[in-house]
């Protein structure tokens, strides 16, 4: 009795930096967002920062491109998290047999993860999907095709495949890893009993991946959710408000003119939809969270 | 290796009595700019500044212009002083030196020879008649063209073009199976990228941003004749995805012999002239930006200036430097070094009276007429309430223009229709400017 | 004899596909390379060459005008010193968590990732004032503290599920041994969990390493990590391709050459196999 007494007590103690740190760093910033996003704070203008309530929110909301936004993200969000977690997952099937090379293979695998989003960015903006002097334009035309104008006729496609091309190899490291301690002998007797590799891989291997792929996910879509410098970099949320996520809207809307009131108001606006976002991921994920 | 302005580290240089000398005097200089050609040459002659003043050691911020402008900005608004020295343009002296940012440029050394520098120039860059930073270097707009293309085509560029006229040369000269495009031109949506010429363009048809009362003209016929003009006119015979170009996209397009013709910064003439860079260097001929109803404001007036913020912590040191980098004596040694072509243009009368640099950069006089005939304050055909002749220096600007400038490049992509591109855009700035108060 | 053959063709097209794939994913990178050795005309110039005189001016470049050493140092520094601060926050949180869990925890769980969500957009202006007033700007001790603080949630994510995955039975074989918990930890969980640990803090590493809104926002020169040097390359004036892709090789280079030697390590991650 004692003992799990002191076991609750020392686990307490052991969770409590990480909890503590992290409740500053929400509570402080928050707090100061908040108040921030009451006032008329312009840091162009100096002086006068008076208090004008909600009128911040009302400006963000009512703004035409807010309704564009929360779908471009959700869309954004969601492309990329279909391609890199399929693709993730065949990929890592894949990869899981034994082969000459293998080792070499998980190296080029995951290394597009270790490149900075924006020179991830600049690569695929000017060296590869460049229409005139892009690698690309020159394989289209060799084939006798007219090259695709990327940015200006497929934006929002072009986005979702530099941040998967970004995003592919975190999925295939973490299911490539998860694979490695399946149960091989459950596997062995399932093909003894004439299971298809399908029907194999949809009862045991999907399965067994069910706890990397929530981490997947979740982790994912809270770096998704604030694609930035991906689309500053190449479209410039454009043409029009074609890849304008909120994220980027806080940006145009907020920071290019220094408007530290509407830049608050615009990023609790954004954090309380990726609460929705996230309640909405952990109905359909968390599950498997808690059951195991 | 690490130069830090903490106090106590200053005060531990003091404790340690061996360096009393010149180690513990030397005063850090950080100068926040651009990456643009002339700045990097600035950086690489700065040795020279270092070798006359072993008091003064310079830190280099080197930035793309967009983080850059970011970074500066939050750093003067909040009073932070990590910079010495900033880069801004003439969108943002005015503004700032209304602040009280910036520490007012006067009392200069009559070797400085302040009258030298264009009065545009002086202006654009002054509130209140009080320079607030000193030109590094100046640009207008101009028409750039191949001669060997409009010779083989037996076309002639005019001296002044119109737009009308552009549209013919480019129509005749578009032959996109050979990677050949009729007319280059911004396209990437920024307040200073497409916005730039765009409103260059406006001011050619007869429009502006704002009536007096400052309500927002750009669902006015003049805006949509412009659109429609540069929508048609880039979208049909420009390079593929024009509408992610900007300067820099162009001038690679331009210097690989992909443009028959270009609009742009009057700056980029030694680049599209240099061997070293351009495929076309030796047949690149120049004529004014074009107008269409009027000429008033058809090329734009733009200055990258050196400023000190008075949150700056080396003020002095910082003003040698700043009066050293956009002095004659600087541009010499550019001369020396780079070749008298390369000096930065567009700031000093001097430079144009100069009869070796005349020969040695063509597009000198171009560049001169079109710096004197740029007016930031009567730019518009009709009267207008604002300043500047590709931008409206008010603070909010950066933002509505960036706006705006997507809406445009929105047009030009085919997404949205001209119409309701200038409907959005119109209805956007009149919000903005509701919100700032200048409407009731 | 035909099982064989379905074998050597199932092994055969696997090893083609498995090659493919990988080629085809890692081929922006070696283009990247390839460009940066090119010269800045024939970069742009199509169609694109593959058989070049490669030359190392470029890089040549890259070196006079930045300090290359001064970034890479502090991006070293940075990153290392806020993935190492984060596992040894984060370890000892994740280790109550998973085998002490509470009816809370999962709330306490989601809560702490949640606080990834507010845009860093929409919250710098309140930090840099914060960093303004404590001299923080321009330090590394700043970097560290907020990279730290952004990372940490994720790091104690990746370690609860590790954790969550070590076999309880063997856990509780050891504790009827009668051994003390600091004992069970040494001896048991840490070597089985090594990989995942290490997984966990190369993901922190490359985060912290490539993370480039608060590193440009909050340094000016003497912190400035390699995300500063990219800003100062992405688009100059005229033809820079080459040049780029010179900066952006110097620039993950360093991180990429040790996720290759750490791969091993790496995939090793959830091999419990062999405990099993």
């Amino acid at each position: 009795m004692s003992q799990i007494n002191t076991n609750a007590s020392v686990a307490k103690i052991l969770v409590a930096p990480s909890v503590i740190l992290l409740a500053l760093w929400m509570i402080v910033p928050l707090a100061m967002t908040i108040y921030f996003s009451t006032l008329n704070f312009n840091l162009m203008i100096p002086g006068g920062r008076d208090f004008i309530g909600f009128e911040n929110f009302y400006w963000f909301l009512t703004d035409p491109s807010f309704i564009t936004g929360i779908i471009n993200t959700l869309v954004l969000v969601g492309a990329v998290l279909i391609i890199t977690v399929g693709l993730g997952t065949l990929i890592a099937v894949l990869v899981d047999n034994p082969f000459p090379g293998r080792g070499l293979v998980r190296v080029l695998l995951i290394s597009p993860f270790f490149i900075m989003p924006t020179v991830n960015a600049l690569i695929w903006k000017n060296l590869l999907m460049h229409p005139v002097s892009g690698l690309f334009a020159w394989l289209f035309r060799q084939v006798g095709l007219e090259p695709i104008d990327w940015f200006t006729d497929l934006p929002m496609t072009s986005i979702v495949i530099i941040v998967s091309w970004q995003w592919l190899p975190f999925a295939i490291l973490i299911l490539m890893t998860a694979l490695q301690s399946m149960d091989q002998e459950q596997l062995e007797a399932a093909r003894m009993d004439g299971a298809g590799p399908i029907s194999t891989f949809w009862h045991i291997t999907l399965p067994h991946l069910a706890r990397p792929l929530v981490v997947v996910i979740m982790i994912e879509t809270i770096f998704l959710l604030s694609v930035f410098a991906e689309i500053f970099t190449t479209t410039s949320g454009g043409p029009g408000t074609q890849t304008t996520n909120l994220a980027y809207l806080i940006y145009t809307q907020a920071l290019l003119q220094f408007d530290v009131g509407m830049a608050s108001a615009g990023g609790l606006i954004a954090v309380v939809l990726a609460n929705v976002v996230a309640v909405f991921l952990i109905r359909a994920v968390g599950k498997s969270l808690a059951e195991q | 290796m690490q130069i830090t302005k903490a106090p106590s580290v200053r005060l531990a240089t003091l404790a340690c009595a061996v360096s009393l000398s010149t180690a513990a005097l030397a005063e850090t200089v950080t100068i926040g700019t651009v990456n643009n050609g002339d700045m990097i040459r600035m950086q690489a002659l700065s040795s020279a500044f270092e070798a006359a003043h072993p008091d003064i050691d310079l830190e280099w911020v080197i930035l793309e212009e967009n983080v850059l402008r970011q970074r500066l900005t939050t750093d003067i608004a909040a009073n932070s002083g990590q910079f010495d020295v900033m880069t801004i343009g003439m969108y943002e002296t005015p503004i700032w030196g209304e602040n009280g940012w910036l520490e007012p440029m006067n009392n200069l050394p009559s070797s400085y020879d302040v009258n030298d520098i264009f009065p545009s120039v002086r202006g654009g860059l002054s509130y209140d008649d009080t320079l607030y930073a000193l030109p590094f270097y100046a640009e207008s707009s101009m028409t750039y063209y191949r001669k060997d293309l409009f010779a083989a085509a037996g076309l002639t560029m005019p001296a002044e073009p119109t737009w009308d006229q552009m549209r013919e040369f480019a129509v005749a000269l578009h032959d996109p199976s050979k990677e050949q495009y009729g007319i280059c031109l911004r396209g990437k949506a920024g307040w200073g990228e497409n916005m730039a010429l765009v409103t260059t363009m406006v001011n050619a048809f007869g429009g502006s941003w704002f009536d007096m009362d400052w309500n927002a003209q750009l669902d006015s016929p003049a805006w949509h004749e412009a659109i429609n003009f540069y929508v048609d006119i880039l979208g049909n015979y420009g390079p593929p995805g024009a509408s992610s170009n900007g300067f820099n996209e162009n001038l690679a397009l331009f210097n690989t012999g992909k443009c028959a013709m270009w609009i742009d910064a009057t700056v980029a003439g030694s680049f599209v002239t240099d061997a070293s860079q351009s495929q076309v260097a030796d047949q690149v001929g120049f004529a004014a930006a074009p107008k269409q109803k009027t000429s008033k404001g058809s090329g734009w007036l733009w200055a990258w200036a050196l400023a000190i913020p008075v949150s700056s912590d080396a003020k002095d040191a910082a003003r040698e430097f700043v009066t050293w980098a956009t002095s004659k004596e600087y541009s010499e040694l550019v001369a020396d070094e780079y070749g008298i072509a390369a000096i930065p243009p567009g700031t000093r009368a001097s430079t144009y009276e100069n009869q070796a640099y005349l020969d040695a950069a063509e597009f000198a006089s171009m560049t001169l007429s079109q710096m004197q005939k740029a007016n930031p304050n009567d730019q518009t055909l009709n009267p207008s309430p604002y300043t500047g002749v590709q931008f409206v220096a008010i603070p909010g600007f950066s933002g509505f223009g960036t706006v705006v400038g997507q809406q445009v490049s929105g047009a030009l992509a085919g997404n949205t229709s001209v119409d309701q591109a200038l409907r959005n855009a119109n209805q956007v700035v009149n919000r903005e400017m509701r919100r700032a108060g200048y409407q009731n | 004899m035909d099982m064989r053959r379905a074998k050597i063709v199932k092994n055969v097209s696997v090893t083609i596909g498995a090659w493919l794939v990988a080629l085809l994913i890692f081929f922006p990178i070696f283009w990247m390379v390839l460009t940066s050795l090119k010269t800045e005309l024939n970069a742009f110039s199509t169609p694109p060459s593959l058989f070049f005189m490669p030359t190392l001016e470029n890089y040549l470049v890259v070196f006079e005008r930045s300090d290359y050493l001064k970034y890479f140092w502090n991006s070293v520094v940075i990153s290392f010193g806020s993935s190492i601060i984060g596992m040894l926050i984060a370890v000892p949180g994740a280790y109550a968590m998973a085998f002490y869990p509470t009816a809370r925890t999962k709330d306490l769980l989601l809560w702490m990732l949640s606080t990834k969500m507010l845009p860093p957009v929409g919250v710098l202006v309140p930090i840099y004032l914060l960093f303004r007033d404590t001299h923080l700007l321009d330090s590394k001790i700043g970097l560290v503290i907020i990279f730290t603080l952004i990372n940490l949630p994720i790091i104690i994510w990746m370690v609860y599920t590790y954790f969550r995955e070590v076999p309880k039975d063997i856990l509780e074989a050891v504790r009827m041994d009668g051994a003390h918990v600091w004992g069970e930890i040494r001896h048991v969980l840490l070597p089985i969990s090594l990989g995942g640990l290490s997984s966990t803090f190369l993901l922190s590493l490359i985060l912290s390493w490539n993370e480039a809104f608060w590193s440009l926002n909050l340094t000016t020169s003497s912190a400035a990590p390699l995300t500063a040097l990219i800003a100062s390359y992405s688009s100059p004036e005229g033809l820079f391709w080459a040049k780029l892709s010179a900066a952006s090789t110097l620039a993950v280079a360093p991180i990429l050459i040790f996720g290759w030697i750490s791969q091993k390590q790496l995939v090793r991650g959830l091999t419990f196999g062999a405990v099993k």
